[in-house]
Protein backbone atom coordinates (compact mmCIF):
# COMPACT_ATOMS: atom_id res chain seq x y z
CA UNK A 1 0.00 0.00 0.00
CA UNK A 2 1.40 3.37 -0.89
CA UNK A 3 1.73 5.98 1.83
CA UNK A 4 3.12 8.72 -0.37
CA UNK A 5 2.31 9.18 -3.99
CA UNK A 6 4.16 11.61 -6.21
CA UNK A 7 2.21 12.08 -9.40
CA UNK A 8 3.65 13.84 -12.48
CA UNK A 9 5.40 16.45 -10.35
CA UNK A 10 7.27 19.22 -12.15
CA UNK A 11 8.93 22.21 -10.53
CA UNK A 12 10.25 25.14 -12.51
CA UNK A 13 12.24 28.06 -11.15
CA UNK A 14 11.76 30.66 -13.85
CA UNK A 15 13.15 28.99 -16.96
CA UNK A 16 14.95 26.25 -15.05
CA UNK A 17 13.19 22.89 -14.85
CA UNK A 18 14.40 21.48 -11.54
CA UNK A 19 11.95 18.57 -11.71
CA UNK A 20 10.20 17.19 -14.78
CA UNK A 21 7.27 14.85 -14.58
CA UNK A 22 8.44 12.77 -11.63
CA UNK A 23 6.12 9.93 -10.64
CA UNK A 24 6.65 7.27 -8.01
CA UNK A 25 5.17 5.86 -4.83
CA UNK A 26 6.57 5.16 -1.40
CA UNK A 27 5.07 2.10 0.27
CA UNK A 28 4.10 1.97 3.90
CA UNK A 29 6.92 0.71 6.10
CA UNK A 30 9.73 0.73 3.56
CA UNK A 31 12.93 2.70 3.25
CA UNK A 32 13.13 4.36 -0.12
CA UNK A 33 16.48 5.76 -1.20
CA UNK A 34 16.51 8.81 -3.46
CA UNK A 35 19.80 9.20 -5.29
CA UNK A 36 21.22 11.13 -8.19
CA UNK A 37 24.21 13.28 -9.12
CA UNK A 38 24.58 16.82 -7.72
CA UNK A 39 21.83 19.13 -8.91
CA UNK A 40 19.54 16.28 -9.89
CA UNK A 41 16.63 17.81 -7.97
CA UNK A 42 16.54 15.55 -4.92
CA UNK A 43 16.29 18.30 -2.32
CA UNK A 44 13.85 20.21 -4.53
CA UNK A 45 11.64 17.12 -4.56
CA UNK A 46 11.84 16.98 -0.76
CA UNK A 47 10.86 20.62 -0.57
CA UNK A 48 7.86 19.97 -2.80
CA UNK A 49 6.76 16.90 -0.82
CA UNK A 50 7.30 18.74 2.46
CA UNK A 51 5.36 21.80 1.31
CA UNK A 52 8.09 24.44 1.09
CA UNK A 53 7.44 24.80 -2.63
CA UNK A 54 4.16 24.24 -4.43
CA UNK A 55 4.75 22.04 -7.48
CA UNK A 56 4.49 23.82 -10.84
CA UNK A 57 2.56 20.84 -12.16
CA UNK A 58 1.43 17.56 -10.71
CA UNK A 59 0.26 16.48 -7.30
CA UNK A 60 1.48 14.87 -4.11
CA UNK A 61 -0.77 12.56 -2.11
CA UNK A 62 -0.02 11.58 1.49
CA UNK A 63 -2.22 8.90 3.06
CA UNK A 64 -4.60 9.33 0.14
CA UNK A 65 -5.01 13.05 0.76
CA UNK A 66 -3.74 15.67 -1.64
CA UNK A 67 -1.07 17.63 0.22
CA UNK A 68 0.55 19.68 -2.52
CA UNK A 69 -0.34 23.36 -1.88
CA UNK A 70 -0.53 22.74 1.87
CA UNK A 71 2.02 24.53 4.07
CA UNK A 72 4.92 22.64 5.72
CA UNK A 73 3.39 22.86 9.20
CA UNK A 74 0.10 21.42 7.93
CA UNK A 75 1.91 18.55 6.25
CA UNK A 76 3.93 17.95 9.41
CA UNK A 77 0.70 17.83 11.41
CA UNK A 78 -0.52 15.08 9.06
CA UNK A 79 2.45 12.96 10.00
CA UNK A 80 5.48 13.84 7.93
CA UNK A 81 8.75 14.87 9.55
CA UNK A 82 11.89 16.02 7.79
CA UNK A 83 15.53 16.87 8.35
CA UNK A 84 17.62 19.39 6.47
CA UNK A 85 20.72 18.77 4.39
CA UNK A 86 22.44 21.70 6.06
CA UNK A 87 21.56 21.11 9.71
CA UNK A 88 19.27 23.70 11.19
CA UNK A 89 19.19 23.28 14.95
CA UNK A 90 17.47 26.00 16.94
CA UNK A 91 20.90 27.27 17.86
CA UNK A 92 20.53 29.08 21.11
CA UNK A 93 18.24 26.48 22.62
CA UNK A 94 19.45 23.40 24.46
CA UNK A 95 19.11 20.01 22.81
CA UNK A 96 16.22 19.19 25.11
CA UNK A 97 14.39 22.45 24.37
CA UNK A 98 14.78 21.83 20.64
CA UNK A 99 13.03 18.52 21.00
CA UNK A 100 10.40 19.82 23.44
CA UNK A 101 9.46 22.57 20.98
CA UNK A 102 8.94 19.86 18.40
CA UNK A 103 7.04 17.53 20.72
CA UNK A 104 4.48 20.26 21.49
CA UNK A 105 2.89 19.43 18.13
CA UNK A 106 1.18 16.39 19.67
CA UNK A 107 1.53 17.09 23.39
CA UNK A 108 -1.19 18.80 25.36
CA UNK A 109 0.96 19.98 28.25
CA UNK A 110 4.56 20.85 28.88
CA UNK A 111 4.95 17.78 31.07
CA UNK A 112 3.73 15.56 28.26
CA UNK A 113 6.00 17.30 25.74
CA UNK A 114 8.97 16.82 28.06
CA UNK A 115 8.20 13.11 28.47
CA UNK A 116 7.95 12.71 24.71
CA UNK A 117 11.19 14.62 24.22
CA UNK A 118 13.03 12.43 26.75
CA UNK A 119 11.74 9.36 24.99
CA UNK A 120 12.92 10.58 21.57
CA UNK A 121 16.31 11.62 22.97
CA UNK A 122 16.83 8.19 24.50
CA UNK A 123 15.79 6.55 21.25
CA UNK A 124 18.49 8.33 19.23
CA UNK A 125 21.08 8.30 22.01
CA UNK A 126 21.24 12.04 22.56
CA UNK A 127 19.93 11.89 26.11
CA UNK A 128 23.36 12.56 27.64
CA UNK A 129 23.65 15.77 25.61
CA UNK A 130 20.22 17.08 26.52
CA UNK A 131 21.47 20.14 28.38
CA UNK A 132 24.05 21.18 25.81
CA UNK A 133 23.31 24.28 23.74
CA UNK A 134 22.69 22.90 20.27
CA UNK A 135 25.03 25.39 18.59
CA UNK A 136 27.96 23.76 20.38
CA UNK A 137 27.19 20.16 19.43
CA UNK A 138 29.51 18.41 16.96
CA UNK A 139 28.10 17.81 13.48
CA UNK A 140 27.30 14.15 14.07
CA UNK A 141 25.17 15.02 17.06
CA UNK A 142 23.52 17.93 15.30
CA UNK A 143 22.50 15.55 12.51
CA UNK A 144 21.10 13.21 15.15
CA UNK A 145 19.30 16.14 16.75
CA UNK A 146 17.58 16.84 13.44
CA UNK A 147 16.30 13.29 13.38
CA UNK A 148 15.32 13.38 17.05
CA UNK A 149 13.39 16.56 16.50
CA UNK A 150 11.58 15.10 13.51
CA UNK A 151 10.77 11.96 15.50
CA UNK A 152 9.36 13.99 18.37
CA UNK A 153 6.53 15.12 16.10
CA UNK A 154 5.46 11.43 16.04
CA UNK A 155 5.59 11.11 12.25
CA UNK A 156 4.37 8.26 10.11
CA UNK A 157 6.89 9.19 7.50
CA UNK A 158 10.35 10.68 7.78
CA UNK A 159 12.25 12.53 5.05
CA UNK A 160 16.00 12.42 5.67
CA UNK A 161 18.08 14.78 3.57
CA UNK A 162 21.73 13.63 3.50
CA UNK A 163 21.92 12.73 7.13
CA UNK A 164 25.18 10.86 6.54
CA UNK A 165 27.15 13.60 4.80
CA UNK A 166 30.22 14.65 6.74
CA UNK A 167 30.03 11.86 9.31
CA UNK A 168 32.91 9.56 10.21
CA UNK A 169 32.45 5.78 9.76
CA UNK A 170 31.52 5.09 13.38
CA UNK A 171 28.94 7.89 13.37
CA UNK A 172 27.61 6.49 10.09
CA UNK A 173 27.17 3.01 11.56
CA UNK A 174 25.49 4.55 14.56
CA UNK A 175 23.03 6.38 12.30
CA UNK A 176 22.32 3.28 10.20
CA UNK A 177 21.32 1.54 13.43
CA UNK A 178 19.01 4.42 14.34
CA UNK A 179 17.39 4.40 10.91
CA UNK A 180 16.81 0.65 11.14
CA UNK A 181 15.27 1.16 14.59
CA UNK A 182 13.02 3.89 13.19
CA UNK A 183 11.91 1.52 10.45
CA UNK A 184 11.29 -1.11 13.14
CA UNK A 185 8.72 1.24 14.63
CA UNK A 186 6.78 1.12 11.38
CA UNK A 187 7.82 4.58 10.26
CA UNK A 188 8.22 4.92 6.49
CA UNK A 189 11.45 6.61 5.45
CA UNK A 190 12.52 8.41 2.30
CA UNK A 191 16.22 9.17 2.37
CA UNK A 192 18.48 11.23 0.12
CA UNK A 193 22.02 9.97 0.25
CA UNK A 194 25.25 10.21 -1.69
CA UNK A 195 27.00 7.53 0.27
CA UNK A 196 26.47 4.48 -1.97
CA UNK A 197 27.45 1.84 0.55
CA UNK A 198 24.95 3.19 3.03
CA UNK A 199 22.12 3.65 0.58
CA UNK A 200 22.58 0.20 -0.95
CA UNK A 201 22.54 -1.45 2.47
CA UNK A 202 19.56 0.30 4.05
CA UNK A 203 17.17 0.89 1.14
CA UNK A 204 14.37 -1.47 0.20
CA UNK A 205 13.94 0.34 -3.08
CA UNK A 206 15.79 3.14 -4.82
CA UNK A 207 14.65 5.92 -7.13
CA UNK A 208 17.28 7.65 -9.28
CA UNK A 209 16.95 11.24 -10.47
CA UNK A 210 19.09 12.90 -13.10
CA UNK A 211 18.54 16.43 -14.41
CA UNK A 212 15.17 16.49 -12.66
CA UNK A 213 13.86 13.35 -14.29
CA UNK A 214 13.38 9.90 -12.85
CA UNK A 215 15.69 7.58 -14.78
CA UNK A 216 15.36 4.39 -12.77
CA UNK A 217 13.46 2.73 -9.96
CA UNK A 218 13.98 -0.67 -8.38
CA UNK A 219 15.70 -2.65 -5.65
CA UNK A 220 19.36 -1.86 -4.85
CA UNK A 221 20.69 -4.74 -6.96
CA UNK A 222 18.75 -3.70 -10.07
CA UNK A 223 19.86 -0.11 -9.63
CA UNK A 224 23.50 -1.11 -9.24
CA UNK A 225 23.39 -2.88 -12.61
CA UNK A 226 21.26 -0.36 -14.46
CA UNK A 227 23.28 1.05 -17.41
CA UNK A 228 21.40 4.37 -17.30
CA UNK A 229 22.35 4.88 -13.67
CA UNK A 230 25.98 4.00 -14.27
CA UNK A 231 25.99 6.42 -17.17
CA UNK A 232 24.52 9.21 -15.05
CA UNK A 233 27.17 8.76 -12.39
CA UNK A 234 30.23 7.83 -14.44
CA UNK A 235 29.51 9.29 -17.87
CA UNK A 236 28.91 7.56 -21.19
CA UNK A 237 31.02 4.63 -22.27
CA UNK A 238 33.27 5.35 -25.22
CA UNK A 239 32.51 3.17 -28.22
CA UNK A 240 35.51 1.18 -29.15
CA UNK B 1 9.13 29.48 47.23
CA UNK B 2 12.82 30.10 47.70
CA UNK B 3 13.14 31.05 44.06
CA UNK B 4 10.49 33.73 44.22
CA UNK B 5 11.99 35.34 47.33
CA UNK B 6 14.00 38.04 45.51
CA UNK B 7 10.88 38.74 43.48
CA UNK B 8 8.85 39.30 46.64
CA UNK B 9 11.51 41.53 48.17
CA UNK B 10 11.62 43.71 45.06
CA UNK B 11 7.84 43.83 45.03
CA UNK B 12 7.70 44.86 48.69
CA UNK B 13 10.29 47.59 48.11
CA UNK B 14 8.34 48.92 45.14
CA UNK B 15 5.15 48.93 47.17
CA UNK B 16 6.54 50.98 50.06
CA UNK B 17 8.63 53.35 47.95
CA UNK B 18 6.00 56.09 47.58
CA UNK B 19 5.31 55.99 51.32
CA UNK B 20 8.77 57.12 52.38
CA UNK B 21 8.18 60.68 51.32
CA UNK B 22 9.87 60.94 47.94
CA UNK B 23 9.73 64.22 46.12
CA UNK B 24 7.23 64.60 43.30
CA UNK B 25 10.10 64.63 40.84
CA UNK B 26 11.56 61.35 42.15
CA UNK B 27 8.16 59.73 41.99
CA UNK B 28 7.72 60.98 38.44
CA UNK B 29 11.01 59.33 37.46
CA UNK B 30 9.87 56.08 39.08
CA UNK B 31 6.59 56.16 37.19
CA UNK B 32 8.48 56.64 33.94
CA UNK B 33 10.85 53.78 34.75
CA UNK B 34 7.96 51.41 35.43
CA UNK B 35 6.10 52.55 32.31
CA UNK B 36 9.18 51.96 30.16
CA UNK B 37 9.65 48.54 31.75
CA UNK B 38 6.14 47.66 30.64
CA UNK B 39 6.77 48.85 27.09
CA UNK B 40 10.07 46.98 27.07
CA UNK B 41 8.45 43.77 28.27
CA UNK B 42 5.84 44.13 25.55
CA UNK B 43 8.47 44.66 22.87
CA UNK B 44 10.49 41.75 24.23
CA UNK B 45 7.68 39.27 23.47
CA UNK B 46 7.82 40.07 19.76
CA UNK B 47 11.39 41.28 19.27
CA UNK B 48 13.23 39.34 21.94
CA UNK B 49 11.55 35.95 22.09
CA UNK B 50 9.92 35.69 18.68
CA UNK B 51 12.80 37.45 16.94
CA UNK B 52 10.66 39.86 14.93
CA UNK B 53 12.47 43.12 15.60
CA UNK B 54 10.12 46.09 15.51
CA UNK B 55 11.23 49.67 15.07
CA UNK B 56 7.68 50.93 15.24
CA UNK B 57 6.38 50.26 18.71
CA UNK B 58 5.42 53.90 18.93
CA UNK B 59 2.53 52.83 16.71
CA UNK B 60 1.14 50.64 19.49
CA UNK B 61 2.01 53.09 22.24
CA UNK B 62 0.30 55.89 20.36
CA UNK B 63 -2.72 53.80 19.50
CA UNK B 64 -3.16 52.99 23.19
CA UNK B 65 -2.76 56.63 24.17
CA UNK B 66 -5.21 57.80 21.53
CA UNK B 67 -7.70 55.08 22.46
CA UNK B 68 -7.81 56.49 25.98
CA UNK B 69 -7.75 60.10 24.82
CA UNK B 70 -10.48 59.72 22.21
CA UNK B 71 -12.77 57.87 24.61
CA UNK B 72 -12.54 60.87 26.90
CA UNK B 73 -12.76 63.43 24.11
CA UNK B 74 -15.66 61.97 22.12
CA UNK B 75 -17.65 60.03 24.68
CA UNK B 76 -16.82 62.08 27.73
CA UNK B 77 -16.00 59.05 29.86
CA UNK B 78 -12.92 58.70 32.00
CA UNK B 79 -9.75 58.09 30.03
CA UNK B 80 -8.98 55.28 32.47
CA UNK B 81 -11.39 53.14 30.47
CA UNK B 82 -8.71 53.31 27.81
CA UNK B 83 -6.66 50.80 29.79
CA UNK B 84 -9.37 48.20 29.14
CA UNK B 85 -10.57 49.48 25.78
CA UNK B 86 -7.09 49.34 24.30
CA UNK B 87 -7.05 45.54 24.66
CA UNK B 88 -9.61 44.89 21.88
CA UNK B 89 -8.50 47.96 19.90
CA UNK B 90 -4.84 46.96 19.91
CA UNK B 91 -5.61 43.32 19.22
CA UNK B 92 -7.52 44.26 16.08
CA UNK B 93 -4.85 46.77 15.05
CA UNK B 94 -2.15 44.14 15.58
CA UNK B 95 -4.07 41.65 13.46
CA UNK B 96 -4.26 44.12 10.60
CA UNK B 97 -0.60 45.13 10.97
CA UNK B 98 0.43 41.50 11.29
CA UNK B 99 -1.46 40.52 8.17
CA UNK B 100 0.48 43.13 6.22
CA UNK B 101 3.91 43.07 7.86
CA UNK B 102 4.47 39.54 9.16
CA UNK B 103 4.88 38.05 5.71
CA UNK B 104 8.14 40.01 5.63
CA UNK B 105 11.22 38.61 7.26
CA UNK B 106 14.13 40.07 9.20
CA UNK B 107 15.21 43.54 8.17
CA UNK B 108 12.20 43.96 5.89
CA UNK B 109 9.84 43.45 8.79
CA UNK B 110 11.84 45.97 10.83
CA UNK B 111 11.58 48.51 8.00
CA UNK B 112 7.86 47.95 7.60
CA UNK B 113 7.26 48.57 11.31
CA UNK B 114 9.48 51.63 11.15
CA UNK B 115 7.25 53.04 8.45
CA UNK B 116 4.18 52.08 10.43
CA UNK B 117 4.86 54.41 13.34
CA UNK B 118 5.42 57.27 10.93
CA UNK B 119 2.26 56.47 8.97
CA UNK B 120 0.17 56.56 12.13
CA UNK B 121 1.75 59.82 13.25
CA UNK B 122 0.96 61.52 9.97
CA UNK B 123 -2.54 60.04 10.02
CA UNK B 124 -3.18 61.34 13.53
CA UNK B 125 -1.90 64.76 12.49
CA UNK B 126 -4.25 64.93 9.53
CA UNK B 127 -7.48 63.44 10.88
CA UNK B 128 -8.09 66.78 12.51
CA UNK B 129 -11.82 66.27 13.10
CA UNK B 130 -11.30 62.96 14.85
CA UNK B 131 -8.02 63.45 16.71
CA UNK B 132 -7.72 67.24 16.93
CA UNK B 133 -4.55 66.93 14.84
CA UNK B 134 -1.53 68.82 16.16
CA UNK B 135 -3.65 70.51 18.81
CA UNK B 136 -3.61 67.23 20.65
CA UNK B 137 -5.94 66.01 23.35
CA UNK B 138 -5.99 67.53 26.79
CA UNK B 139 -7.68 66.00 29.79
CA UNK B 140 -9.07 69.05 31.54
CA UNK B 141 -9.74 67.46 34.88
CA UNK B 142 -6.85 65.34 36.10
CA UNK B 143 -7.81 62.37 38.24
CA UNK B 144 -5.23 63.07 40.93
CA UNK B 145 -2.77 65.85 41.48
CA UNK B 146 -0.64 63.56 43.59
CA UNK B 147 1.42 60.98 41.74
CA UNK B 148 1.07 58.17 44.27
CA UNK B 149 -1.98 56.56 42.70
CA UNK B 150 -0.52 56.81 39.23
CA UNK B 151 2.51 55.03 40.60
CA UNK B 152 0.45 52.17 42.01
CA UNK B 153 -1.62 51.80 38.84
CA UNK B 154 1.36 51.54 36.52
CA UNK B 155 3.05 49.24 39.03
CA UNK B 156 0.01 46.97 38.86
CA UNK B 157 0.08 47.01 35.07
CA UNK B 158 3.81 46.26 35.07
CA UNK B 159 3.50 43.37 37.53
CA UNK B 160 0.62 41.94 35.54
CA UNK B 161 2.70 42.25 32.37
CA UNK B 162 5.70 40.60 34.01
CA UNK B 163 3.69 37.63 35.25
CA UNK B 164 1.81 37.26 31.96
CA UNK B 165 5.00 37.34 29.88
CA UNK B 166 6.68 34.83 32.22
CA UNK B 167 3.69 32.51 32.02
CA UNK B 168 3.53 32.76 28.22
CA UNK B 169 7.25 32.26 27.68
CA UNK B 170 7.34 29.16 29.87
CA UNK B 171 4.44 27.60 27.96
CA UNK B 172 4.13 26.08 24.51
CA UNK B 173 3.84 29.59 23.08
CA UNK B 174 7.27 30.52 24.44
CA UNK B 175 8.90 27.46 22.90
CA UNK B 176 7.25 28.22 19.59
CA UNK B 177 8.26 31.90 19.68
CA UNK B 178 11.90 31.01 20.29
CA UNK B 179 11.81 28.26 17.66
CA UNK B 180 10.59 30.82 15.12
CA UNK B 181 13.34 33.24 16.17
CA UNK B 182 16.05 30.64 15.78
CA UNK B 183 14.98 29.25 12.40
CA UNK B 184 11.67 29.95 10.76
CA UNK B 185 11.93 27.21 8.13
CA UNK B 186 12.97 24.59 10.65
CA UNK B 187 10.07 25.71 12.85
CA UNK B 188 7.65 25.26 9.94
CA UNK B 189 8.88 21.75 9.30
CA UNK B 190 8.44 20.98 13.01
CA UNK B 191 4.74 21.61 12.53
CA UNK B 192 4.69 25.17 13.86
CA UNK B 193 2.27 27.50 12.09
CA UNK B 194 4.78 30.35 12.01
CA UNK B 195 2.34 32.94 10.66
CA UNK B 196 -0.18 32.20 13.41
CA UNK B 197 2.34 32.27 16.25
CA UNK B 198 4.05 35.39 14.98
CA UNK B 199 0.63 37.05 14.88
CA UNK B 200 -0.06 35.95 18.47
CA UNK B 201 3.29 37.42 19.57
CA UNK B 202 2.48 40.66 17.78
CA UNK B 203 -0.99 40.94 19.35
CA UNK B 204 0.36 40.32 22.82
CA UNK B 205 3.26 42.71 22.32
CA UNK B 206 1.09 45.42 20.77
CA UNK B 207 -1.56 45.19 23.46
CA UNK B 208 0.91 45.42 26.36
CA UNK B 209 2.60 48.42 24.76
CA UNK B 210 -0.79 49.98 24.10
CA UNK B 211 -1.74 49.67 27.76
CA UNK B 212 1.37 51.64 28.67
CA UNK B 213 0.24 54.22 26.11
CA UNK B 214 -3.23 54.43 27.64
CA UNK B 215 -1.65 54.95 31.03
CA UNK B 216 0.56 57.69 29.60
CA UNK B 217 -2.53 59.58 28.38
CA UNK B 218 -3.99 59.52 31.87
CA UNK B 219 -0.73 60.31 33.57
CA UNK B 220 0.45 63.21 31.45
CA UNK B 221 -3.04 64.53 30.72
CA UNK B 222 -1.97 65.72 27.27
CA UNK B 223 -0.96 63.97 24.06
CA UNK B 224 -0.37 65.01 20.49
CA UNK B 225 0.91 62.98 17.53
CA UNK B 226 4.54 64.03 17.91
CA UNK B 227 4.53 63.07 21.59
CA UNK B 228 3.14 59.53 21.29
CA UNK B 229 4.12 58.45 17.76
CA UNK B 230 7.74 59.63 17.48
CA UNK B 231 10.38 57.43 15.95
CA UNK B 232 13.28 58.44 18.24
CA UNK B 233 11.67 59.12 21.55
CA UNK B 234 9.46 56.03 21.63
CA UNK B 235 10.28 53.43 18.97
CA UNK B 236 14.07 53.62 19.16
CA UNK B 237 14.13 54.11 22.93
CA UNK B 238 11.98 50.98 23.29
CA UNK B 239 14.52 48.95 21.34
CA UNK B 240 17.34 50.46 23.40
CA UNK B 241 15.64 49.72 26.73
CA UNK B 242 15.50 46.04 25.84
CA UNK B 243 18.91 45.85 24.17
CA UNK B 244 20.69 47.50 27.09
CA UNK B 245 18.78 45.53 29.69
CA UNK B 246 18.92 42.20 27.92
CA UNK B 247 17.01 40.82 24.96
CA UNK B 248 14.81 37.82 25.76
CA UNK B 249 15.34 38.02 29.51
CA UNK B 250 12.66 38.57 32.16
CA UNK B 251 14.48 41.37 33.98
CA UNK B 252 16.18 42.97 30.99
CA UNK B 253 13.44 45.49 30.19
CA UNK B 254 13.26 46.68 33.81
CA UNK B 255 17.04 47.10 34.05
CA UNK B 256 17.13 48.84 30.69
CA UNK B 257 14.28 51.15 31.70
CA UNK B 258 16.11 52.23 34.87
CA UNK B 259 19.26 53.02 32.91
CA UNK B 260 17.55 54.75 30.00
CA UNK B 261 15.25 56.93 32.08
CA UNK B 262 17.99 57.99 34.48
CA UNK B 263 20.40 58.60 31.65
CA UNK B 264 17.86 60.69 29.76
CA UNK B 265 17.28 62.81 32.87
CA UNK B 266 20.98 63.24 33.62
CA UNK B 267 21.88 64.14 30.06
CA UNK B 268 18.97 66.54 29.77
CA UNK B 269 20.14 68.44 32.85
CA UNK B 270 23.63 68.91 31.46
CA UNK B 271 24.17 72.32 29.91
CA UNK B 272 24.91 72.34 26.18
CA UNK B 273 25.23 68.54 25.85
CA UNK B 274 21.55 68.12 26.71
CA UNK B 275 20.36 68.53 23.15
CA UNK B 276 22.72 65.80 21.98
CA UNK B 277 21.09 63.01 23.96
CA UNK B 278 20.31 61.02 20.83
CA UNK B 279 23.98 61.05 19.86
CA UNK B 280 24.96 59.84 23.30
CA UNK B 281 22.32 57.10 23.20
CA UNK B 282 23.71 56.00 19.86
CA UNK B 283 27.22 55.75 21.25
CA UNK B 284 25.94 53.82 24.25
CA UNK B 285 24.13 51.39 21.95
CA UNK B 286 27.31 50.76 19.96
CA UNK B 287 29.18 49.94 23.17
CA UNK B 288 26.43 47.61 24.34
CA UNK B 289 26.32 45.74 21.03
CA UNK B 290 30.10 45.27 21.00
CA UNK B 291 30.76 44.44 24.65
CA UNK B 292 27.45 43.15 26.03
CA UNK B 293 25.52 41.74 23.07
CA UNK B 294 23.08 40.02 25.42
CA UNK B 295 22.49 43.16 27.48
CA UNK B 296 23.12 43.62 31.17
CA UNK B 297 20.76 40.89 32.32
CA UNK B 298 22.18 38.46 29.75
CA UNK B 299 25.85 39.23 30.23
CA UNK B 300 26.00 40.18 33.90
CA UNK B 301 28.66 37.53 34.49
CA UNK B 302 30.92 39.42 32.08
CA UNK B 303 30.31 42.61 34.05
CA UNK B 304 31.27 40.93 37.30
CA UNK B 305 34.50 39.47 35.92
CA UNK B 306 36.81 42.39 36.88
CA UNK B 307 35.64 42.10 40.49
CA UNK B 308 36.43 38.43 40.85
CA UNK B 309 39.64 37.20 42.47
CA UNK B 310 42.23 36.27 39.88
CA UNK B 311 42.21 32.67 38.75
CA UNK B 312 38.56 32.06 39.54
CA UNK B 313 36.82 30.55 36.54
CA UNK B 314 33.42 31.61 35.40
Amino acid sequence: MSLLEIRNVSKHFGGLAALTNVTYEVNKGEILGLIGPNGAGKTTLFNVVNGFYPPTEGEVFFKGEKVSHLKPHQICKRGMGRTFQVVRPLQRMTTLDNVIASAFLRAKSKAEATTMAFESLQFTGLYEDRNAVSKGLPLGKRKKLEITRALATQPEMLLLDESFAGLNPSEQNDLVEIIRKVKGRGITIMVIEHHMKVIMSISDRIVVLNYGEKIAEGNPKEIGNNPLVIEAYLGEAIDA
Amino acid sequence: MKKSLPLLIILALLLILPLIGLSTYALHILVLVIMWSTIGMGWNVLGGYCGQVSFGHAAFFGMGAYTAGLLYFHLGISAWWGLLACIPVLTVTSLVIGYICLRLRGAYFALATLALGEVLRVTAENLVKFTQGDLGILIKQRTWVEKTWFYYIILLVAIGTFLLVKKVIESKLGYYFVAIREDQDAAESMGIDTTLYKTIALCLSGTLTGMAGAFYMNYMGYIDPTVVFPLYDISIVTVMVVMIGGVATYWGPAIGAVIMVFLAEVIRSMPKIGAAHQTLFGILLIFIIIFLPNGIAGDYRKLLRPFRPKGASS
